[in-house]
């Protein structure tokens, strides 16, 4: 049993401290947003934020968040989240949408962190999120569109 | 099935998608095609997934279910037949794959729409007392020449009352008012916020979890296991054997109360396998086999023109070579997954499939009920590319939730059994021998590829049918090309090998445009001439071809220097061209090699003709896709099977492209008015051979291997 704070709000959790994030927010908390991909932290699709840092929920246990703000997709507000969606919505980014929530999460820890980045930032940031549609080369369009209506 | 119309009063136009979303832009392009002739306003469009049931006598249920009540007999049996012809096109079943569902749909949704809208107009003549010819149906509303105007809603509960009409007129191309147009995707905002609901996210109440470990060798049982550990921690309901389901490999299940708690008990489960026939197989061994297969053999012959053996004789000049291409695995960004809940004699399932129909079938075999007993819900899918044409996993989700007795399940593969469990790409491997005359002139080209047959697998797999003839799925590619050879025969030899297999994103395409295209590359080279030159002059009476090719290589300024790329490497370009699914594709890619001899992609030129296109911006994307498909398994796709077991199990070691390692990719359309052509795969094939071209123009070496390996 441990308190978590999940998008603004504090909830009570049964599962154990050794429990993934991720199971716990899409299985007891019924957060579907977040998507299972690989289990090993290799491709992004789990993508959380952690105190405002994007984190893989598949390998981060509940006994690592508590204390945290845990941030997931469908808790995402804010400017950055705001410009950012505008942007996928503009430049169409989605085919499947498994892989997009993550990616928005990534997106966002990124614009928080480097309001402007370059092509080498976004490549850093992006590149453990996979996405098997080829959905990249919008998302780096998304990226750098979003970052120039920001300021 | 097609052509389903919903009215709501509130003007609301909901269309009835029979077709899978799985990313290629189905729930937007389907709904154009039939909100465009309905003169909907398309800000009031919604999509509803289909109920399964393309057969006969749910066509009144269909025709019942529509606002549009018709009386008209001759009507119905137009829709029967129209029904019946798509049934036995698409195997009796709803399918959605083969890049097929605009081609599939594109009169049939517009027909809907036409009729709709003829209905829509007859009940505002009815009302306004005045001819239908006076008016006009545009963005939702009908308008009379008299300015008399009424919105779809308004008038869809008198619209429901009107006869059918036999023949509702088609608008003219120049009328569209939504086909034509690069109209951004209707599923984007829930794929943004969460709120998509994809297979994995079914939620009914009371959800229990199935976490399962198949036998790691392809076909394997279970021959014991011990699950006194695992039945004492915390969660789990239950551990137990399920078989293999059609063509999938037997395992151990476990059921709990979370996913969580269903993946560490299965953890604790301790298995001994019977590792059954596969025991001894090795991919490297069976490459091996198909290629001594082409010793003595040349395969079913294809294609025949001229007299080969006679125009090779004579050449003045002769090249021979072989290529191949290995397993592959799909690895969709949702691993399988399914949701099954059988009570009272009745199942619900939740599946991201890209064959409901079959899967219903699978379903309801499994539990020994009828399939009017399983209903299926089509979830969006988190990526098919023929993976989800299959329905194993959809069986032993089946199998799980009758263990569960009453409570709804839901089975998750973990990414390692997704991998170490698919229906693979099959290898292949393809001998080329091509004639020069004195000129330089090609005179003979000679090709015989061997492989495993895909479709009679996946009817076994499917329906208990025996495959029989010739197969056309892994052969299409190298012989269905426009190439204008005088002298050619081409090729392919069955070889049944053990090895699941199944269809890969462009299927035949994915691995036959690699070596034709690099052949063709090869052989341009032997006589010193320009690829694109080359190519042009085997397509003098194929003017589309032509102009896809002449339009991409003006694009990628094939004539002009290429600048270094930013670690100061050389850069150099490869072009292929290539027809698949009733359109044509040429690309042009731009590479590199680091010190370190990785391969480097900058930029893929796309250039292609689908005929008519119905979404510019949906064409564009499903060609970015096909190019980022095509590449991962152009550099790193290789399923290697050693001793029965797949030696790739996650993206850590069958690594696909990432952001940093994508090309900038520009992708321009003919402008054509021929019937649309498919578009969610056509994009793969060329990539590869366009690759490996560039990589012979900057380093010499010819790569016939796929994934491509410099030395």
């Amino acid at each position: 049993m441990a308190s978590l704070n999940i998008n603004g709000k504090v909830v009570d959790i049964k599962a154990e401290a050794d429990t993934p994030l991720l199971w716990v927010l899409r299985g007891e908390l019924k957060l579907t947003g977040t998507k299972f991909g690989c289990g090993i932290s290799q491709c992004g699709a789990c993508t959380i934020h952690l105190d405002g840092a994007a984190a893989r929920s598949c390998i981060t246990p509940v006994s690592a968040a508590i204390g945290k703000a845990i941030t997931t997709i469908e808790g995402l507000a804010g400017r950055e989240a705001q410009v950012l969606r505008a942007a996928w919505t503009d430049v169409d980014v989605v085919q499947c949408g498994y892989c997009q929530s993550g990616q928005l999460m990534a997106a966002c820890a990124l614009l928080k962190k480097s309001p402007r980045p370059t092509d080498v930032e976004i490549d850093a940031a992006m590149a453990g999120n996979l996405c098997r549609c080829g959905t990249y080369p919008r998302i780096r369009e998304a990226i750098h569109s979003a970052a120039g209506k920001k300021t | 099935m097609n052509g389903w119309v919903k009215v709501s009063a509130d003007g609301t136009v909901t269309v009835m998608l029979a077709k899978s979303e799985m990313g290629q832009g189905v729930m937007t392009s389907l709904a154009m095609l039939l909100a465009d002739e309905m003169g909907a306003d398309w800000s009031t469009v919604r999509t509803e997934m289909a109920p399964i049931d393309p057969i006969y006598n749910n066509i009144c249920a269909v025709v019942d279910g529509l606002p549009f009540h018709p009386d008209d007999r001759s009507v119905i049996k137009r829709l029967g037949g129209w029904m019946t012809a798509k049934a036995m096109r698409e195997i009796g079943v709803m399918m959605t794959g083969g890049s097929s569902s605009i081609r599939d749909l594109w009169l049939p949704m517009r027909e809907a729409g036409a009729a709709a809208r003829s209905m829509l107009i007859a009940a505002a003549a009815q009302q306004w007392q005045v001819s239908a010819a006076e008016c006009r149906a545009a963005a939702g509303r009908v308008n009379h020449s008299s300015g008399r105007s009424a919105g779809f809603g308004e008038l869809a509960a008198l619209a429901a009352r009107q006869p059918l009409p036999k023949s509702p007129p088609l608008k003219q191309p120049k009328e569209f008012s939504l086909i034509g147009k690069p109209l951004t995707r209707v599923d984007a905002a829930a794929k943004l916020d969460g709120s998509a609901r994809f297979g994995i996210d079914a939620l009914p109440e009371g959800l229990l979890y199935a976490s399962v470990a198949m036998c790691p060798v392809l076909g394997g049982t279970v021959a014991s296991f011990d699950a006194v550990g695992a039945t004492q921690l915390p969660g789990v309901r239950k551990v137990f054997a399920v078989d293999g389901y059609n063509g999938g490999t037997a395992g151990v299940a476990v059921i709990a109360d979370s996913p969580w708690h269903a993946v560490k008990a299965l953890a604790a489960v301790s298995i001994n396998w019977n590792e059954g026939a596969m025991a001894n197989v090795n991919s490297a061994d069976l490459l091996q086999q198909l290629s001594k297969t082409l010793d003595d053999k040349d395969g079913f012959s294809y294609y025949k023109i001229g007299d080969v053996e006679t125009a090779l004789a004579g050449a003045a000049k002769r090249i021979e070579a072989e290529y191949r291409a290995p397993y592959l695995a799909h690895m969709t960004m949702e691993p399988m997954n399914c949701t099954v809940q059988f009570k009272d004699g009745a199942a619900t399932v939740w599946a991201s499939t890209q064959v409901p129909g079959i899967a219903r079938s699978a379903v309801a075999k499994v539990l020994g009920v009828s399939p009017e007993k399983v209903d299926v819900r089509v979830m969006l899918l988190g990526g098919g590319f023929g993976r989800r044409l299959d329905v194993d996993f959809i069986a032993q989700a089946a199998a799980i939730g009758l263990a569960a007795q009453g409570a709804p399940v839901q089975t998750i593969w973990s990414r390692e059994q997704d991998t170490t469990h698919d229906f693979y790409r099959p290898a292949c491997v393809s001998r080329f021998k091509a004639g020069f005359d004195g000129e330089g002139k090609l005179v003979a080209w000679w090709n015989a590829s061997a492989g495993q047959a895909i479709l009679p697998n996946i009817l076994k797999r499917a329906f208990g049918l025996p495959g029989a003839g010739p197969d056309k799925t892994t052969s299409e590619g190298a012989f269905d090309q426009p190439y204008e050879w005088p002298n050619a025969r081409i090729g392919h030899e069955i070889v049944d090998l053990p090895v699941p297999i199944g269809f890969w994103r462009s299927v035949g395409h994915s691995h036959q445009a690699f070596f034709k295209e690099s052949f063709v590359d090869e052989a341009a080279a032997a006589v010193g001439q320009d690829p694109v030159a080359f190519r042009r002059s085997l397509l003098k009476s194929h003017p589309r071809h032509r102009a896809v090719l002449e339009r991409a290589v003006a694009l990628a300024g094939w004539e002009t220097p290429l600048a270094s790329a930013p670690d100061g490497a050389k850069k150099a370009r490869g072009v292929a061209l290539h027809q698949s699914f009733g359109s044509i594709v040429a690309q042009v890619v731009e590479a590199s090699v680091t010190a370190d001899k990785q391969i480097r992609a900058h930029r893929v030129v796309c250039v292609v003709d689908c005929g008519l296109a119905v979404n510019p911006n949906l064409i564009r994307q499903q060609m970015e896709s096909g190019i980022v498909f095509g590449l991962s398994a152009a550099l790193r796709g290789e399923i290697v099977i050693e001793k029965g077991r797949v030696q790739q199990s996650n993206f850590h070691d069958q690594r696909i492209l990432r952001i940093d390692e994508c090309p900038q990719i520009e992708t321009d359309i003919i402008a054509s008015s021929e019937p649309p052509g498919g578009v969610g795969e056509p994009g793969t094939p060329p990539v590869a051979p366009a690759l490996a071209n560039a990589l012979f123009a900057l380093t010499g070496q010819r790569l016939r291997s796929l994934p491509l390996r410099l030395a």
